[in-house]
């Protein structure tokens, strides 16, 4: 079993350095686009609002699944052609976008309004208040739900094998194609999925500490 | 009673100003002027626009008509005439012109006492780290609690974080203090270290506009007490006038009477 864990080790890498490639641009990005957006769900103008409430909830729908192949398969038919490396990134980043806003949302509306009036009241603006004030309190409520959500991402990239991106999964498939010894990789497959997922909940564990300082 | 005049103007100019909620009109065509170094009170039964009143002063609430002044500039709105209401940086610009001390302190809890007070003196004043300690270690010295600079409002009791939310308004200079019922939430054996830091302000020359259930206070240390009900303003004077015996204001003498019956 050794020897085909050898075997498979230099297949496995490269495929692991593109799930990591596709967890990483999915992660950064719908956390940025999350945030953003999550910051209109709660202090935008009525039809932001709306939209945003829309966005979120149709998305969070619909199985991700279906909007992986929503976006390869469906979109060209508007005529927008797009990488299946491209598509696959696309999609789960709009999956996450969405549950990204909703863990903005519940951070920020868990922030008695008091805190944004003392901070009106000494001056600050918008963006400061929301910078110096309301997300250093927000941060600790939404750290843990999302890092949840990052590990979620990780075992989520493995949907892209689906549309022929050698990924960790699709490498291993590969693998199992040439050998026909589907156990001992999968079990490999399973640790190196696990050593990272469970790498992030140790790290989030610490910022939870680090963050403890506001008593409820 | 200190009244504007063009050689004493008002610094704070309240013109008939009118806010509903929905359907309940919460100010009813409230004037009403304070001019510097005066310290007004207002009084009244809850629901009669007193805290609101205070909110409009700031603009944490906007109102529906009329007009408020601070030395002689519209708080909310660009101009009375079309009500056009100010950009966010101008709104910020005015609100730090008031300070404002809330009845459940709202302490930033992320940042220690020195630390509250610094956030505005850095961002808003433009201070340096060393200068807005420095300004910081002077206003917890002057509220007492000059040992409790790197405390974290969980660490302080009521009392003493009331005291830190006094000492974040003030030290950034403002022109008027607004003070909302920041004796309601404590425990009656704190409120006494709160009210001498407010009666320490006045004796400054701090304006104050102050709403509050303190009476034994009001008559002691405020120039004039304001007596509202049901939005409006129902009685103004001197506090020996207004919590006299021979006032003529029928809802005045209940209020003071049911408020004298349930304090003793």
């Amino acid at each position: 079993m050794l020897g085909q864990i050898a075997y498979a080790l230099p297949f496995l890498a490269q495929g692991f350095a593109v799930t990591l490639w596709v967890s990483l641009l999915v992660v950064v990005l719908s956390l940025v686009a999350g945030v953003m957006m999550g910051v209109g769900l709660v202090y935008g103008p009525a039809p932001l609002r709306w939209a945003v409430r829309i966005f979120s909830d149709t998305i969070r729908g619909i199985p991700i699944l279906v909007l992986i192949f929503f976006v390869y398969y469906g979109l060209p038919a508007v005529g927008l052609h797009l990488e299946s490396f491209w598509a696959a990134v696309l999609a789960l980043t709009l999956f996450k976008t969405a549950q990204v806003i909703e863990y903005l949302r519940g951070a920020v509306g868990s922030i008695p309004k008091g805190q944004s009036e003392a901070a009106m009241a000494i001056g600050l603006t918008f963006r400061q208040r929301l910078a110096y004030v309301i997300f250093p309190q927000a941060f600790r409520r939404f750290l843990p739900p999302w890092i949840n959500g990052v590990t979620d991402a990780v075992k989520g990239s493995a949907l892209v094998s689906l549309l022929g991106i050698t990924d960790l999964m699709h490498a291993i498939n590969q693998v199992i194609g040439r050998t026909y010894e589907a156990m001992p990789l999968y079990i490999l497959g399973a640790v190196i999925y696990f050593a990272v997922n469970y790498a992030l909940s140790l790290a989030s564990r610490r910022l939870e500490r680090r963050f403890s300082f506001i008593r409820e | 009673m200190p009244i504007a005049t063009p050689a004493n103007p008002a610094l704070l100019d309240v013109s008939e100003v009118s806010k509903s909620f929905g359907s309940v009109a919460v100010l009813r065509s409230v004037s009403l002027q304070v001019t510097r170094g005066e310290v007004v009170t207002v009084i009244g039964p809850s629901g009669s626009g007193k805290t609101t009143l205070l909110r409009c002063v700031n603009f944490l609430e906007s109102y529906d008509s009329g007009s408020i002044r601070i030395d002689g500039r519209e708080v909310g709105f660009r101009d009375t005439g079309t009500r056009q209401r100010r950009s966010e940086r101008d709104l910020a610009k005015m609100r730090a012109e008031t300070g404002m001390v809330f009845q459940s302190f709202n302490l930033f809890p992320h940042l220690t006492a020195a630390g509250n007070i610094m956030l505005g003196l850095r961002k808003v004043r433009g201070k340096s780290s060393t200068e807005a300690r420095a300004i910081a270690e002077h206003w917890l010295g002057r509220v007492g609690l000059a040992h409790k600079a790197d405390s974290l409002p969980a660490e302080l009791s009521g009392g003493q974080q009331q005291r830190v939310g006094i000492a974040r308004a003030v030290a950034m200079e403002p022109k008027i203090l607004l003070l909302d019922e920041i004796t309601s939430a404590l425990d009656p054996e704190l409120v006494g270290e709160v009210l001498e830091v407010v009666r320490s302000l006045a004796e400054d020359g701090m304006t104050m506009v102050m709403v509050t259930h303190e009476m034994a206070f009001a008559r002691d240390a405020s120039s004039r007490i304001i007596f509202m009900a049901d939005g409006g303003v129902s009685a103004a004077g001197p506090p020996a006038e207004i919590l006299g015996a021979e006032i003529d204001n029928e809802r005045l003498r209940s209020f003071l009477a049911r408020f004298r019956a349930s304090h003793f």
